[in-house]
């Protein structure tokens, strides 16, 4: 039996990836995440894992590829201004293909923006921060319940995929304390990466038989120690560079493939209200649970309205997207941030409907009010802002 | 809906108000069954800027987590009063600390005043202004009855720190009987 804890989403984070069998933390504190690495901090040594607190956040992601590499499975945390700093190594270890869990705890950008206020600003920097066309898993949970289920799936799909996975949350669900419960990880499914079948001697890394080629611990419980070679520059399948154009075309396909292939098991999503919606609401993370209440509010008065909520930001949920925009009259795309999600929700539609953004960068949560009364008129401006008259008497300050 | 409670908290950083809430929110989750959600709002100041936790309390799943539709409203800060009570319901009950928070003539006809010197009962009566937010507790518990009087008491014994738990106690019944008092004497400022 799991347990039942009052506790906040980045707690709740840090437990679950405890149970999803973290192995290795390094990371730099930053407001809004800091509770995650406060919480591992205590509970880490007492289990004889090793917590790393680094020098920086570029030091503590290069750590973890390293301790992920070597086998265990590590995860680091920050913020916006911290995520920004990860960002090459992230890439690095795309091309590494290690599993990784980097969790952003999203605040107000750009810079270091609203260090204590939530924010949806780096939905568009964890699919691109880092330069390149690499392949990224990011996943956003809703509720600090949702985010313990999400935390351990991030682990699972990193491991199967032999992939960095994104974790986002917003500095509102990040200490937002609720009741959540906390699984054993035997109530769970825990995923851990495949092992090769060959002896060390006869082991790639990179192993063209495979879509996603095992990658072998360094050592083995049986005394097998796999030593190979891991390169940022294209590799072949000894894991040393090559240059050799159709080779460098392939591998990067594969990387693509490796996650593209297998979106049925890598997108979640969420239906609600949608069977006879005429409007749809898209939404993520703490923004989706006021477009909820907005919904039910409307709901009540007659209006056809749902919402499609992924869970799985990237990749995208293009079919889905693209069947509802067949069905719906509009779309409203609901986020904290000028309309990033909403550009990819206009590439998937294509022009077939309508999409409407409620786009709120300001440091606090959109409320249900402003997504009902975009409901109600999708063409009115609901965002908050300074009027003229504010503007001139407007001295800044709180 | 059934049972709705919410409640801002909000003072400035280093007051207390986030331990406050978080003490009404366990009593809620542990001691009563009900559902409780409590987000904290603070500036990168650590000391000094206007912070303050939402905490609702409901007898079915809460959604949206941030308070709309406040009920009860403390503020010991005018800064925090400032900034935070633009979500008040009509007829909120309203806690300030009088020496620390002055209460506009408008404000007391669309919600009940209530004033107390809260800091200063804290420092000189109970003997330490960390008991301030224990004190606001009770007096919140007296007032509107929104929890059992023995949930919360449970609660604070199992929050506060061992060696200021008599104390904290102490401020605890101190604010109930205060709380009591304004329940059966209505608001302070008319």
């Amino acid at each position: 039996m799991g347990r039942i804890a009052f506790l906040n989403a980045n707690a709740a984070v840090a437990e679950a990836a405890l149970v999803a069998g973290l192995g290795f933390y390094a990371g730099y504190p930053i407001t809004p995440s800091s509770e995650v690495p406060e919480r591992l901090s205590k509970i880490m040594p007492e289990k004889g894992l090793p917590f790393m607190m680094m020098e920086d956040e570029i030091a503590s992601i290069n750590a973890c590829v390293g301790a992920s590499a070597s086998g265990v499975k590590a995860m680091t945390c920050t913020s916006g201004p911290g995520f920004s700093l990860k960002q090459e190594a992230l890439g690095m270890a795309c091309m590494f293909e290690v599993p990784l869990v980097v969790v952003d705890v999203m605040r107000g950008g750009p810079s270091t923006g609203l260090p204590t206020r939530p924010s949806q600003q780096d939905i568009m920097q964890a699919r691109w921060g880092t330069h390149g066309d690499h392949p990224i898993i990011a996943v956003a949970p809703c509720n600090a319940q949702e985010a313990v289920f999400e935390t351990i799936r991030a682990f699972n799909l990193a491991e199967k995929f032999r992939q960095p996975v994104v974790l986002l949350t917003d500095g509102s669900l990040s200490h937002l304390h609720t009741k959540i419960y906390i699984p054993d990880p035997d109530e769970v499914e825990i995923v851990d990466r495949a092992q090769p079948e060959v002896d060390p001697e006869n082991y790639y890394p990179y192993d063209y038989n495979y879509e996603v080629p095992p990658l072998a611990k360094w050592w083995t419980e049986d005394g097998k120690s796999y030593r190979y070679h891991l390169s940022s520059l294209i590799h072949d399948k000894t894991g040393f560079p090559t240059v050799y154009p159709k080779y460098a075309q392939w591998l990067l396909e594969r990387m693509h493939n490796k996650i593209l292939n297998h979106r049925d098991e890598i997108l979640k999503y969420e239906y609600y209200k949608m069977d006879d919606a005429e409007t749809c609401i898209v939404a993520f993370g703490s923004t989706a649970e006021a477009a909820r209440v907005a919904i039910d509010q409307a709901r009540e008065e007659g209006i056809k309205v749902g919402m499609f909520r992924p869970l799985t930001i990237w990749p995208s949920p293009e079919e889905q997207i693209r069947d509802i925009a067949s069905k719906v009259k509009q779309f409203i795309v609901a986020e904290m941030n000028l309309g990033q999600y909403k550009l990819e929700v206009e590439r998937i539609v294509g022009g077939r409907a309508p999409v409407y953004g409620v786009s709120q960068a300001a440091g606090v949560l959109i409320r249900p009010s402003q997504i009902y009364d975009k409901i109600k008129d999708p063409s009115k401006r609901v965002e908050i802002g300074l009027t003229e008259e504010e503007l001139k008497r407007f001295g800044g300050g709180e | 809906m059934g049972f709705h409670y919410e409640l801002r908290f909000a003072g400035v950083g280093g007051q207390g108000s986030l331990t406050a809430g978080t003490i009404l929110a366990h009593a809620a989750v542990f001691h009563t069954n009900y559902y409780a959600t409590q987000v904290p709002t603070y500036t990168s100041q650590v000391r000094g800027g206007a912070a303050k936790a939402d905490i609702i309390i409901s007898d079915t799943p809460i959604v949206f987590a941030e308070s709309t539709n406040v009920d009860f409203f403390l503020a010991t800060h005018q800064k925090a009063y400032d900034a935070y009570k633009g979500d008040l319901k009509k007829g909120a009950d309203v806690l300030v600390d009088s020496g620390l928070v002055k209460v506009p003539d408008e404000d007391a006809k669309i919600y009940k005043i209530y004033e107390y010197p809260l800091v200063k009962v804290a420092k000189y009566e109970i003997g330490n202004v960390v008991t301030m937010n224990v004190l606001a507790v009770g007096i919140c518990v007296g007032l509107t009855h929104v929890l059992d009087v023995e949930a919360v008491r449970e609660t604070v014994k199992e929050e506060v720190p061992e060696r200021f738990l008599d104390m904290n106690l102490k401020a605890f019944d101190m604010g109930l009987e205060v709380g009591e008092k304004f329940r059966r004497e209505g608001p302070t400022k008319k």
